[in-house]
């Protein structure tokens, strides 16, 4: 299967988390550590199909993006179909439908950071990782970096993601630096 | 304190007092600044009573549309048997707005017992905090926080030794503005694509999983707490403008400024001092041109406008705006208005949900005339097109989305037209020069 670019996956992503011919580990097996954590998660709630979005969290913390076979484990252990999970994976922005950069960089550009140059923060993101465009990932593997719409952090322009981690007050002359933390 | 700047004098710090400051963020911190004092004798009060203090505070919704509190409780019919739910909406997602951020990154616990109180008073047992998948560091804070109230019994089987039980979840979201509208929410929550749902049913009467639920955005609910302290007089009696609106509430401030961050001031405060005198006025060298003053959905005014209104739902609303979510978004003198709104257009295009054809083609058609006046091949017949476009955007959809696409479009085009004029017949004279 071949990974387009996406706003969600890099073009010449090196494939580091598994690779397809390989045979499916699970990620929710019985005794598993994710699994006590989704059974847990599912106490909270009156419907299984409940646990979906943090059971595709969890996914994406254990192996960096949500596969198509994952999503039918998803689905089997929710008791949803597998078409069903992907209905809602597709929906929403975070989830990544194929592997990304080892550092996977979001940038706002909305309105409010736009008038504070954050467009200028996004091309020099994109030439020091050596990414070029915008959803590609670096030949080496290291980064992918993408736009995003608002991230809430308005006033602290620009504000941008480096994997999990929420970085504010991002100025152009600090993007290198920002870069060799995350190497 | 405020944030990121020491509060100004002329600022009401209640919900910002401890912005700043990370002692703030423990329950024992919280408890020496006066933290859970309200809780304990809400828990023993009758809801019903909790709800008429609300109502008499005159407490409006802050996450926008500003609903009065007290009377969206006492649609939830406590006693029918049913479970109810408390919905916290964290998803704070509006472009300007970053106040819900500061409140769970510095006092999480005042949004813990500000929910613990709301879900006492509306008959639930649950309560989902529903906070936006990006805030990775606010979520960390909130599910410490709620350990720890767990663990010190504030909330649980048996709250503050009541007998009552509140449990308190955070749900992580994972990426779209939509889920922030209410109904849309819930769905999120019970595992769904985040579509906003046709009313009625009202949430109130059938809402997450089918049960009674309130939604309350994270300010409103911070809030409560101060009330039952304070009592509804004292909140009343923070009014500088229309009776109507009282209390004081968080103003973000981004953009072109030169102090950006959160303020709190009393409703109806004087919009001129507070943005000269409070955020500092312009960058040095600029001057202030265009405010979109409560978060990216309303209409856009003119500095000019701006001086003269009075900070509350009221007085943005004589000006034809609205206060909304309290998120101020300032352009100044160097900012292009068609790149700005051109911007924004994109933003609802790629936040539309798509269920309804009216948003889903529009937002993107209106994205595409904007970039192309911005790209000088625009006609003065586009301009014409985006108004009848905007009415056939509004007022027809599931949900409010696509309407807050043409508001501050067309009041920007209104205020603003040389800018977009200027774009059009530069492309004019250009083609003629070639021809
Ligand atoms: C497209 C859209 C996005 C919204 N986003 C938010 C949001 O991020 N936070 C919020 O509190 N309310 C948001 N709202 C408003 C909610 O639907 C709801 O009115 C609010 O949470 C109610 O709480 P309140 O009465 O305390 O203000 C949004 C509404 C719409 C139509
Ligand atoms: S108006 Fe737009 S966002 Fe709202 S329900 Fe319709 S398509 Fe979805
Ligand atoms: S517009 Fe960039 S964080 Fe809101």
């Amino acid at each position: 299967m071949s990974h387009g670019a996406s706003a969600a996956g890099g073009a010449v992503a090196k494939p580091t988390h598994g690779h397809h011919d390989e045979p499916y580990v699970p990620v929710f097996a019985a005794g598993s550590a994710p699994r006590a954590k989704l059974d847990d998660i599912l106490s909270r709630y009156p419907t299984k199909q409940a646990g979906l979005l943090p059971a595709l969290w969890i996914v994406q913390d254990e192996r960096g993006w949500i596969s198509e076979q994952v999503m039918k484990e998803v689905g089997d252990v929710l008791g949803l179909t597998a078409a069903y999970v992907k209905g809602v994976v597709t929906f929403y922005t975070m989830y990544h439908q194929h592997p990304v950069g080892k550092f996977f960089i979001q940038v706002c550009t909305t309105s409010c950071c736009n008038c504070m140059g954050a467009e200028d923060v996004v091309k020099a993101f994109l030439e020091k990782t050596g990414c070029g465009e915008l959803g590609l990932t670096s030949a080496d593997g290291k980064y992918t970096v993408i736009e995003v719409e608002c991230l809430g952090a308005c006033g602290f322009a620009t504000p941008i993601m480096v994997n999990n981690d929420f970085i504010d007050s991002v100025s152009v002359e600090k993007v290198s630096e920002i870069l060799r933390k995350y190497s | 304190m405020g944030y990121p700047y020491k509060s100004h004098p002329r600022e009401t710090p209640i919900l910002s007092k401890y912005f700043g400051d990370p002692e703030a963020r423990t329950l024992e911190g919280w408890q020496a600044r006066g933290g859970y004092r309200a809780l304990p004798q809400a828990l023993d009060t009758d809801p019903v009573a909790i709800q008429n203090i609300v109502k008499e505070s005159g407490l409006r919704g802050r996450g926008g549309a500003g609903f009065p509190c007290g009377l969206k409780w006492s649609f939830m019919k406590i006693g029918d048997g049913k479970p109810h739910y408390l919905c916290c909406n964290a998803d704070e997602s509006e472009p300007g707005t970053f106040k819900d951020r500061e409140i769970m990154r510095w006092t999480p616990h005042a949004l813990i017992e500000g929910c613990a109180i709301a879900a006492h008073a509306i008959g639930a047992e649950t309560c989902y905090i529903y906070i936006r998948g990006e805030f990775t560091e606010p979520i960390a804070i909130m599910e410490q926080a709620l350990a720890e109230a767990r663990a010190a019994g504030m909330i649980g089987a048996n709250a503050c030794g009541s007998g009552k039980t509140i449990n308190m979840w955070v749900h992580r979201g994972a990426g779209a503005y939509i889920c922030g509208e209410e109904t849309a929410l819930m769905n999120s929550i019970e595992g769904r694509r985040g579509n906003p749902r046709i009313k009625p049913p009202f949430p109130a009467v059938s809402g997450v999983f089918g049960m009674p639920t309130t939604v309350n955005n994270v300010e409103t609910l911070t809030a409560v707490p101060h009330i039952l302290n304070n009592g509804a007089e004292w909140y009343k009696a923070m009014c500088l403008g229309n009776p109507k609106s009282t209390g004081s509430k968080l103003f973000s401030v981004c953009g072109n400024v030169a102090r950006p961050g959160n303020y709190e001031v009393v409703m109806g405060f004087s919009f001129k001092e507070f943005l000269y005198d409070l955020c500092g006025g312009p960058p040095p060298g600029r001057k202030f041109k265009a405010i979109i003053p409560g978060g990216s959905s309303v209409p856009v005014i003119t500095i000019e406008e701006a001086e003269q209104v009075k900070m509350d739902y009221e007085g943005f609303m004589e000006f034809g705006t609205m206060l909304g979510s309290g998120g101020v978004i300032i352009f100044d003198d160097a900012q292009s208005m068609p790149k700005q709104l051109a911007r924004l257009a994109r933003f609802y295009a790629h936040e539309s949900c798509a269920q309804c054809t009216q948003c889903r083609e529009g937002t993107a058609w209106m994205t595409k005339i904007l970039e192309r006046i911005v790209a000088g091949h625009g006609t003065f017949e586009d301009l014409d097109t985006i108004f009848e476009l905007t009415e056939n955007m509004t007022g027809k959809t599931i949900c409010v989305l696509s309407d807050s696409c043409g508001a501050p479009v067309t009041s920007g085009i209104t205020r603003f037209r040389g800018e977009f004029e200027a774009l059009i017949t530069g492309r004019r004279s250009s083609t003629v020069a070639v021809g």
